[in-house]
């Protein structure tokens, strides 16, 4: 096995255009897994340990750069406050330790369905910048998953940052497992709302083959705070709404039964994480007391 | 491939180190320190838990060419000599050990802690202590550890 280390960014695209079937690694909490137990030999891996471009973030024409090497630690200290629904997920994965090392770029190059970071991008439109020698593009996040652990990056191609709008009003992300730490989502939900719009982003985690946006409930929810005025009148969604909206949550999911839980439970309980999520970024945007 | 790193304040070098191994690997195998102990392999057990350049991670998660330059901090090398560091005393006097496999994580982690918040709350503990797993379920003499070790911090 090879092992290649670069020292900035252009030694990176250098040594995966030579290399195009090296194995990217940062904080290793996917990839040596597969390596300690066997399951994964690559010719060649790519240590991005040390390409500080990629630890970088910042605004950048209105909107929030993030390199793909920034902790999840680093996201919920730094750059929590603007992206809350984001910092919400970080704060689920794994452990201190695990915070430490994973980053948001290793959830898009895993591609699982279960990554923590992925739904908050979806529910805010995210895009994700790949990079070769050849130079970068910005794929929409949704467009950049394209399956289960399958994501639109070509060989050459490595990914150094994603690009999000700071939060224009309250987020929420919620997640179902067996206790509060060191779990693979059972099912997770990610809420955005957009008050400059008046939009209602979503988005469904581990419940189907990539996370999945719920697209006819984002547009029910967009209707019933319009024709009510609501986003003016800060009054509440009523009860009726918040129950259609997790029923029509529930519907896009794609879930499959599993070690983790059965489909029927993830199509329940997501409904239920979506109904709930949506009522407490309400009472937040309402400034309801004790609220987020 | 050739390893050079510094744990617990040494210049170390490390010869005909495998590509693929992890740091845990080298500090366990090549280093002759076994403090670190391996169990898991996939980061959900935090007993191989080390400092890289002051940052808490598993050591088993980290490449060892990533160590390359790093420095290293295993918990041999919180004990000053044969004198325990506080955290390690409170861990004995609380009775926080029973097989005393997971000890050594927990140790580190809690060192960790109290570096970064000297008065935890109940909940500040749980969470930083989460990632570390003991499977003689002697959770409670531990929790009663890190308060006893925050208590000797803050004075």
């Amino acid at each position: 096995m090879e092992f290649i280390q670069p020292l900035n960014l252009a030694e990176a695209l250098e040594a995966k255009d030579a290399h195009p079937e090296a194995v990217p690694i940062r904080g290793g909490t996917d990839v040596m897994v597969g390596l300690n137990f066997a399951r994964s030999r690559p010719a060649a891996v790519l240590d991005l340990s040390r390409v500080e471009e990629l630890e970088e973030w910042g605004l950048e024409d209105g909107l929030l750069r993030v390199g793909a090497g920034v902790s999840y630690t680093r996201i919920i200290e730094e750059i929590g406050g603007r992206l809350p629904g984001l910092a919400r997920a970080s704060r689920t994965v794994g452990s201190p330790q695990i915070r430490n090392r994973g980053t948001v770029g290793g959830n898009l190059g895993t591609a699982s369905p279960a990554g923590d970071g992925l739904p908050p991008l979806y529910a805010s439109d995210a895009e994700v910048e790949v990079v070769s020698t050849r130079g970068s593009r910005r794929i929409p996040v949704a467009d950049f998953i394209s399956g289960p652990k399958r994501n639109a990056l070509a060989p050459q191609e490595l990914i150094s940052a994603f690009y999000v709008a700071e939060a224009g009003g309250p987020q929420q992300y919620s997640k179902i497992g067996t206790r509060n730490a060191m779990v693979i989502a059972v099912c997770a939900f990610a809420l955005a709302l957009h008050p400059e719009s008046g939009r209602v982003g979503t988005c469904v985690g581990s419940a189907g083959p990539t996370p999945l946006r719920a697209e006819e409930a984002e547009r029910f929810m967009r209707g019933v705070l319009e024709e009510g005025g609501l986003w003016e009148s800060r009054g509440a969604i009523p009860e009726a709404a918040l129950r259609r909206f997790g029923e029509l949550v529930a519907g896009a999911a794609r879930p499959i039964d599993d070690v983790r839980g059965t489909a029927e439970y993830r199509r329940h309980s997501v409904g239920v994480l979506a109904r709930r999520a949506l009522g407490w970024a309400w009472d937040e945007y309402r400034g309801v007391r004790g609220a987020a | 491939m050739r390893l050079r790193l510094v744990v617990n304040g040494e210049v170390r070098e490390v010869d005909d180190v495998w590509e693929g191994e992890s740091l845990l690997y080298v500090l366990r195998e090549r280093l002759e320190l076994p403090g670190s102990k391996n169990a898991c392999e996939q980061g959900e057990c935090g007993s191989c838990s080390v400092y890289v350049d002051g940052s808490l991670v598993c050591s088993c998660l980290v490449l060892a060419g990533q160590a390359e330059g790093r420095e290293v901090v295993t918990v041999e090398g919180i004990s000053d000599g044969d004198d325990l560091h506080p955290v390690q005393r409170a861990f004995v006097d609380a009775g926080a050990v029973q097989c005393g496999f997971c000890t050594p994580g927990f140790v580190v982690a809690t060192h960790d802690l109290l570096r970064r918040n000297p008065d935890p709350d109940e909940a500040d503990i749980r969470e930083a202590l989460a990632g570390n797993l003991c499977r003689c379920t002697g959770y409670e003499k531990i929790l009663d550890a890190v308060r006893l070790a925050a208590r000797g911090a803050t004075g």
